[in-house]
C-alpha cells in the first residue's frame, strides 16, 4: 500500500540521505512561549479588511451570515438554471456559453467577440461563435483576479487586483495573443474590495474604480473612489469620491453622466443601508461612504461630526444587501421601444441577510433629467427556497441588440433576445 | 540542510507521486487515492511534517483547493510557490472535474483529526482563545472550529502547517479563492500566529 513509504524507499535507493518528508522547514519550529506578549482586550477593532466588522456579537441569526464561496468548477450545461428563469413576455433566454468558471466582466469587440473576465480564476477567455459553434478561447493567464474588462477601438484592457494592462488589436490575435502590456500600476494591493470593474468613457478616458478596502473603514485617500486616466496610463484624476465598492458603471447615452452602482455597507441591519445607484454630475462628487449610506443614513461609528447634506445623494435605492454590480444603458434596436435607454443592473444578490434578496436583473427608467422615474423586475429566478442556483454578475449588449448576462455561480452566460423565439416549444 | 537539496528531492518524490494517482488502465479508486493517504494519513490525520491532516475537511473547501492547485493558483504569482505546492499541483494535473469532485467527497469522509496528545501551557492556551475572539476566527470556522462549506475545518490540524498557512495568507504568499484570510491576518504578528497554532491544534 502505502506508496509515500515506496516513493521514500526508492529516493533512498537513489542515494539520498534522509526521508524527504522527515525533513520539515524551518517554520516548523516553535517560537519560545514566552514570545507572546498577552493578548490585548477581546475588544480590540477587527482587521480593517475583515469583512465581519460590525457584527453583533451573540446573535445566533446573524452567526449563520458569511460571504457566500462559488463552486469552482462551473456547472454542468444540463445543470444551468436557464429554464427556470422568468422575463417579460416577449424575451427569450438562452444559454450563450458555458463550462468557463467564475464568469464576471463581460465585453463584446467589435468583431463579436465576447471577452469574459474573472475574479477567481486567473485568466480572461474569449468566446467566438463561427457556423454554429462555439469556440473558448484563453487570451491571457497567470492573472490576478482579472476581474475587470473594457474594450475599445480594437483594444482590449484588463484590470487585475493592482494592475491594468492592453491587448491591442486583440481580435486579429485570439488564437495567439500577445502578453498584455501593463499600463498603469498605482494602485493599492487590498484583497478586500481590491477587484475591479473598469469601462472605457465617452471622454476616450480609462475610468476604474478603487473600492474602500474593508467592510466599514476609514481608509487612505487612494481608496474608496473612481478616477480616470489616459489610455496609455497616465494623468489619473479622481471623478467620484465616497465610494464603498462599485462592480458597475455605464454613460447615460442622453447627458453623457456616468452613473455607478454601489454596494453600502454590511451588518448594520437586516434591511439597512440600501445600495445605491449613483450620477455624477461634477468631477471630484462626494457619495458618502464611509460618513453616511443611502443619502440618508449616517455612519454609527463615522458619521459623527457630519450630516448626510455634506454628500451627494443616490438617485435610487436599489435594496439591503442585494449587490448590484454590472449596468449597462440599452441602446438596443432589438429590445421594445420602453427599454430605449434604460438601465439594466445585475443584482449579484445579498449574503448579510437572513432572507436573500436580489439574485435578478432589473430594468430601471429615468426621467428626461436623468433622475430615476421607475424600475422593474427582469430577469427573476435566481433564488430558489432561499438558495441560489444562479447568480447575476454583469450584462452586456450585442451588436445584433440582443443582452448577455454572466452568472459567476454557474460559470455560465446566458443570452436575452426578444422576438420569435428561435428555439421551437419554448 | 541546504534548501535546494530537500527541494529537488521533493519535487522529484512529487513525480513520482504523479505516476501514482494518474489515472491507468484498470487503476481502482483505492490505488489512485493511495498516495493521498500515504502523506495525509490513512485516517485524516497526517503523520508527517506540514503536510495537513483532511480528514473531516468540508467537502467544497477540498474541491477549491484541489481546484486551485490543478489550475496553479495556490502559490501567489508575485513568489514562487513552494515545493509543497509544486507536488500538489504535479499531482492533480490530469484531474478531470468529475476526479476532483470525487476525491474530495472521498476524502471528506474521513474522520477528523483526534486531539494530539501534545503537552498544553495554560497560559498559551488562554492567549490563543483570546486572539480567535478577538479576530473572530470562530465566525466562519463555527465556535468548535469545524469550518463549513468553503470554510476548512482546522480544530486538532497540525500545528507546523497552521503556522505556515497563517503567515502565507498574511503576506499574500498563499492566494485564497477569496481575499478574506489575507484580509483578517493582515495585522497578526508571528507571536500570535504561533499562540493561535498552538491553541487550535490542542483545541478540545
Amino acid at each position: 500500500m502505502a506508496p509515500c513509504f515506496t516513493v521514500r524507499r526508492s529516493i533512498l535507493l537513489a542515494g539520498t540521505v534522509a526521508g524527504i518528508l522527515l525533513a520539515a522547514p524551518a517554520f516548523a519550529q516553535q517560537p519560545p512561549a514566552s514570545a507572546s506578549p498577552p493578548a490585548a482586550a477581546p475588544a480590540a477593532p477587527l482587521p480593517p479588511g475583515s469583512p465581519l466588522i460590525g457584527r453583533p456579537e451573540g446573535n445566533p441569526a446573524a452567526a449563520k451570515l458569511a460571504p457566500i464561496a462559488p463552486p469552482p468548477l462551473p456547472a454542468a450545461p444540463d445543470k444551468l438554471p436557464a429554464a427556470k428563469l422568468k422575463l417579460p413576455p416577449g424575451f427569450n433566454i438562452e444559454v450563450y456559453a458555458s463550462g468557463i468558471a467564475n464568469t464576471r466582466s463581460l465585453r463584446v469587440g467589435d468583431k463579436g467577440t465576447v471577452f469574459v473576465g474573472t475574479r477567481l480564476g486567473n485568466k480572461v477567455t474569449a468566446i467566438v461563435k463561427k457556423d454554429g459553434k462555439t469556440e473558448i478561447k484563453t487570451i491571457a493567464e497567470g492573472l490576478y483576479r482579472p476581474n475587470g474588462l473594457a474594450f475599445h477601438k480594437g483594444t482590449l484592457y484588463i484590470a487585475e487586483l493592482s494592475r491594468i494592462s492592453k491587448i491591442d488589436n486583440v481580435e486579429a490575435n485570439l488564437d495567439k495573443p500577445p502578453k498584455p502590456t501593463v499600463i498603469y500600476t498605482d494602485l493599492p494591493k487590498d484583497e478586500a474590495h481590491g477587484w475591479k470593474f473598469i469601462a472605457v468613457g465617452p471622454d476616450e478616458k480609462l475610468y476604474l474604480e478603487v473600492g474602500q478596502p474593508g467592510n466599514n473603514v476609514l481608509h487612505s485617500p487612494a481608496h474608496g473612489q473612481i478616477r480616470r486616466i489616459n489610455l496609455d496610463g497616465s494623468g489619473a484624476e479622481v471623478v467620484a469620491r465616497g465610494v464603498r465598492h462599485s462592480v458597475g458603471f455605464d454613460w447615460n447615452p442622453v447627458n453623457k453622466q456616468l452613473y455607478f452602482s454601489d454596494n453600502s455597507r454590511d451588518w448594520l441591519s437586516e434591511d439597512t443601508p440600501q445600495d445605491e445607484l449613483n450620477r455624477v454630475t461634477k468631477v471630484g462628487q462626494h457619495f458618502g461612504a464611509p460618513y453616511c449610506y443611502q443619502g440618508n443614513l449616517l455612519d454609527p461609528e463615522f458619521g459623527w461630526g457630519h450630516s448626510c447634506r455634506e454628500f451627494e445623494a443616490p438617485i435610487m435605492l436599489t435594496g439591503p444587501h442585494s449587490a448590484g454590480l454590472g449596468m449597462r444603458f440599452n441602446t438596443s434596436k432589438m429590445f421594445p421601444a420602453k427599454y430605449k435607454n434604460a438601465i439594466f443592473l445585475a443584482r449579484h444578490g445579498s449574503w448579510n441577510r437572513t432572507t436573500k434578496f436580489g439574485g435578478d436583473v432589473i430594468a430601471i427608467f429615468l426621467n428626461k433629467d436623468g433622475t430615476v422615474k421607475l424600475s422593474e423586475p427582469f430577469i427573476t429566478g435566481f433564488l430558489d427556497n432561499n438558495n441560489y442556483i444562479g447568480r447575476p454578475v454583469d450584462v452586456e449588449f450585442m451588436a445584433d441588440g440582443s443582452m448577455l448576462l454572466s452568472d459567476d455561480w454557474n460559470g455560465a452566460i446566458y443570452r436575452v433576445s426578444y422576438g420569435k423565439p428561435r428555439v421551437a416549444g419554448r | 540542510m541546504p534548501i535546494i537539496s530537500f527541494t529537488r528531492r521533493i519535487v522529484a518524490a512529487g513525480i513520482l507521486f504523479v505516476a501514482a494517482t494518474q489515472p491507468m488502465l484498470g487503476e481502482t479508486f483505492a490505488q489512485r487515492v493511495a498516495p493521498c493517504l500515504a502523506c495525509h494519513g490513512e485516517n485524516g490525520d497526517s503523520p508527517h511534517p506540514v503536510v495537513p491532516s483532511l480528514g473531516g475537511q468540508p467537502a467544497p473547501y477540498l474541491l477549491i483547493q484541489l481546484y486551485l492547485f490543478r489550475e496553479n493558483q495556490r502559490a501567489s504569482t508575485y513568489k514562487k510557490g513552494d515545493e509543497m505546492v509544486e507536488i500538489m499541483s504535479e499531482m492533480t494535473k490530469g484531474f478531470t472535474d468529475d476526479d476532483l469532485r470525487t476525491f474530495s467527497e472521498f476524502l471528506s469522509k474521513q474522520p477528523p483529526p483526534p486531539l494530539p496528545p501534545l503537552p498544553t501551557d495554560p497560559a498559551r492556551m488562554q492567549a490563543g482563545r483570546t486572539l480567535i475572539t478577538q479576530h473572530r476566527c470562530n465566525s466562519c470556522h463555527n465556535l468548535d472550529l469545524t469550518g463549513r462549506e468553503s470554510v476548512p475545518h482546522i480544530a486538532n490540524q497540525r500545528e507546523d502547517f497552521l503556522i505556515k498557512t497563517m503567515r502565507e495568507y498574511r503576506d499574500n504568499v498563499r492566494h485564497g479563492y477569496d481575499g478574506m484570510m489575507a484580509s483578517v491576518l493582515a495585522p497578526v504578528t508571528d507571536a500570535q500566529i504561533a499562540d493561535l497554532a498552538y491553541y487550535i491544534a490542542r483545541f478540545q
